[in-house]
């Protein structure tokens, strides 16, 4: 591990205490986990804190983590991950917070802490019904007006359920059960980590 | 005296300055605009969603299709990510043509944008002369992958293959005469680095007649100056990378910052703006026309007495040689385990980013150890350029509205993924 990391490590550890559920460097990035209780002062902390100062969010994403490791996962299954970066420090934090609810996950909104997770907290939410409390405009996104259903959850088929075709006859658009069906082309494999020694 | 009251109209998704399909729905208080509210997804393919179904190596020609003026920039991310978790080394020569096509991709990129910019705003032969030019770089883009847009050159471990020796040519035809052949095949008739490097030293000079056109134009600065002002803090707190980044006064570059490839090896200057409204944005992006033509320079000198391997040897990772595939058996159980199975990248996750033309794009990636993404998330510059929209336009008046669309660089392929 650089010395970077190692002060990034320390100091995150310093702030953060009793907030670090998990801290751990892996390829040279620094995973932080953070329960959901403890979530938002985090945040603010890491953006606020003059030895972390993580100014700008880069990214924020949900994860449905129900099918990792072709279904050995125990433990929460929706989580929250973000890419945090320190543009004064020059450095990145990814943080996680799984949300605890299973059936209605729900993390609190950062959109007060950084205004650039306005739109990624909607998209989290439209593809993976993420529900963030606090957010000023929770709206579907990226799909269709009117789409139900959350796309990227694991169980939600490719295919999806609905197609949309032009009716000559009623003269609009109508949408139909999908006529196609899923196929996988190449099998997903999960081989043990010693396999083929890369 | 009457209530005149706010009233709304829709801006796209079929409007010529949407650069694609950008629906707005403005609220409008006589002309100034009080609210903008975009309305995406309308190009929306779940590239992530179908990454998942696919083996690491199939999903890199979906990344040309994110952002389709500028390729290769997200192809590399992609493969970084890849190459990060796998922990191979690329040959060096291998870093020098993807740094220099990430740089023919950054111009290809801004030319389209000072094009569009301009057409939007009103500089209408801006579009002509900067897609005189692109011609000349998506020529390269063929000779090396064979395709002007989609190339899918990339590959975890490298490049497809090496530069080639040959250009593409003309064709005499009804069109084009013999002697208007000969002409254009000229500069054609050496490798690509000869062809490049007859670019190179005619850019600058077209350079200066963009900036002669634009630059102390009037209407232009009308049209640009003190409009879509940003302070540096907002920009921070808005996400912004890139050019939208330094055009607020902020020395931010993935380039220079965190380096990636070989660019801790070049010497290149980073711009950076002082107002930043419109006008310094686009004196940014000028100049970093400028410095990508210094890097492919530098790079252009180096791969000339540089050759070498442009792609790992590490045969779980990269394919072999067909030669070698069709005289070896090793080679022949490696090349069909990659084609059928793919590459197993070791379970964990990585955020890889690279400073693509319009910001930081990002490619976030977690791996179960299978033969496919666990989750792959891109993250795109201009959504998050467009999320801060409403912000931008708001109490500007709604020819404004366009100018911000053209500043913000607006694809829709990487906004919608």
């Amino acid at each position: 591990m650089s010395s970077k990391l190692e002060s990034l490590c320390q100091a995150l550890r310093k702030h953060l205490g009793e907030r670090v559920e998990s801290l751990q460097v892996a390829f040279g990035e620094v995973n932080l986990d953070v329960k959901v209780d403890t979530y938002l002062e985090s945040m603010f902390i890491l953006r606020d804190n003059p030895e972390l100062r993580c100014e700008e969010l880069i990214d924020l994403c949900g994860v449905d983590y129900s099918a990792y490791g072709n279904g050995t996962w125990t433990g929460k299954r929706f989580a929250v991950v973000s890419q945090l970066l320190s543009i004064s420090n020059n450095w990145r934090v990814r943080v996680r917070c799984f949300a605890e609810n299973d059936d209605f996950p729900s993390v609190p909104s950062v959109v007060e802490v950084w205004n650039s997770v306005n739109w990624f907290e909607r998209e989290a939410f439209d593809l993976y019904g993420i529900v963030f409390p606090g957010h000023p405009d929770l709206r579907r996104i990226l799909t269709d007006y009117g789409f139900v259903g959350h796309p990227f959850r694991k169980d939600f088929p490719v295919c999806g359920y609905v197609e949309m075709r032009y009716d000559s006859e009623q003269r609009r658009v109508v949408y139909q059960p999908v006529t196609i069906e899923e196929r996988e082309i190449t099998p997903r494999v999960v081989r043990e980590n010693t396999y083929g020694d890369v | 005296m009457a209530d005149i009251q706010n009233y709304t109209i829709n801006f796209g998704p079929q409007h010529p300055a949407a650069h694609g399909v950008l629906r707005m729905v403005l609220e409008l208080d006589g002309e100034v605009v009080v609210r903008a509210d975009p309305h995406i997804g309308m190009l929306h393919r779940a590239t992530e969603k179908l990454a998942e179904t696919k083996t690491w190596i199939q999903s890199v020609p979906y990344m040309d299709r994110l952002d389709y003026m500028s390729m290769m920039c997200s192809e590399h991310a992609y493969c970084l990510a890849i190459e990060k978790m796998l922990g191979i080394d690329v040959p060096v020569r291998a870093q020098y043509i993807r740094v220099m096509f990430d740089e023919i991709t950054r111009v290809l990129n801004h030319l389209l944008w000072i094009g569009a910019h301009g057409l939007d705003v009103g500089a209408m032969t801006m579009m002509l002369y900067a897609m005189r030019e692109r011609e000349d770089l998506v020529d390269c883009y063929e000779a090396v992958s064979g395709t002007r847009w989609h190339a899918a050159y990339y590959r975890p471990g490298g490049v497809y293959r090496d530069l080639p020796d040959t250009m593409p040519m003309y064709k005499e035809s009804k069109w084009k005469s013999a002697a208007e052949v000969k002409k254009l095949n000229e500069v054609r008739s050496g490798t690509l680095l000869d062809f490049l490097d007859d670019f190179v030293v005619r850019f600058p000079k077209i350079i200066d007649e963009y900036e002669t056109l634009l630059t102390d134009n009037r209407i232009w600065k009308q049209r640009l100056v003190n409009v879509g002002v940003v302070s540096p803090e907002r920009a921070m707190q808005l996400g912004f990378s890139g050019a939208m980044l330094r055009g607020s006064g902020v020395a931010w570059d993935l380039r220079k910052k965190q380096p990636y490839a070989v660019y801790d090896r070049l010497d290149f200057d980073i711009p950076v703006g002082v107002t930043g409204d419109s006008y310094d944005r686009y004196l940014v992006r000028v100049e970093e026309m400028r410095q990508s033509n210094r890097i492919l320079r530098q790079c252009i000198d180096w791969l000339r007495v540089n050759p070498g391997p442009v792609i790992s040897d590490n045969h779980k990772v990269a394919p072999p040689s067909r030669a070698k595939m069709k005289s070896n058996m090793e080679e022949l159980v490696h090349h069909f385990k990659l084609c059928t199975e793919g590459i197993h990248v070791p379970e964990g996750q990585v955020y890889s980013a690279v400073e693509h033309p319009k910001g930081e794009f990002g490619i976030y990636a977690i791996s179960d150890g299978a033969n496919k993404p666990y989750r792959l998330k891109i993250r795109s510059p201009g959504y998050v350029h467009l999320s801060a929209m409403d912000e931008l336009v708001r109490g500007h008046m709604i020819a404004d509205v366009v100018t911000m669309v053209g500043t913000i660089d607006i694809v829709f392929g990487e906004i919608d993924r």
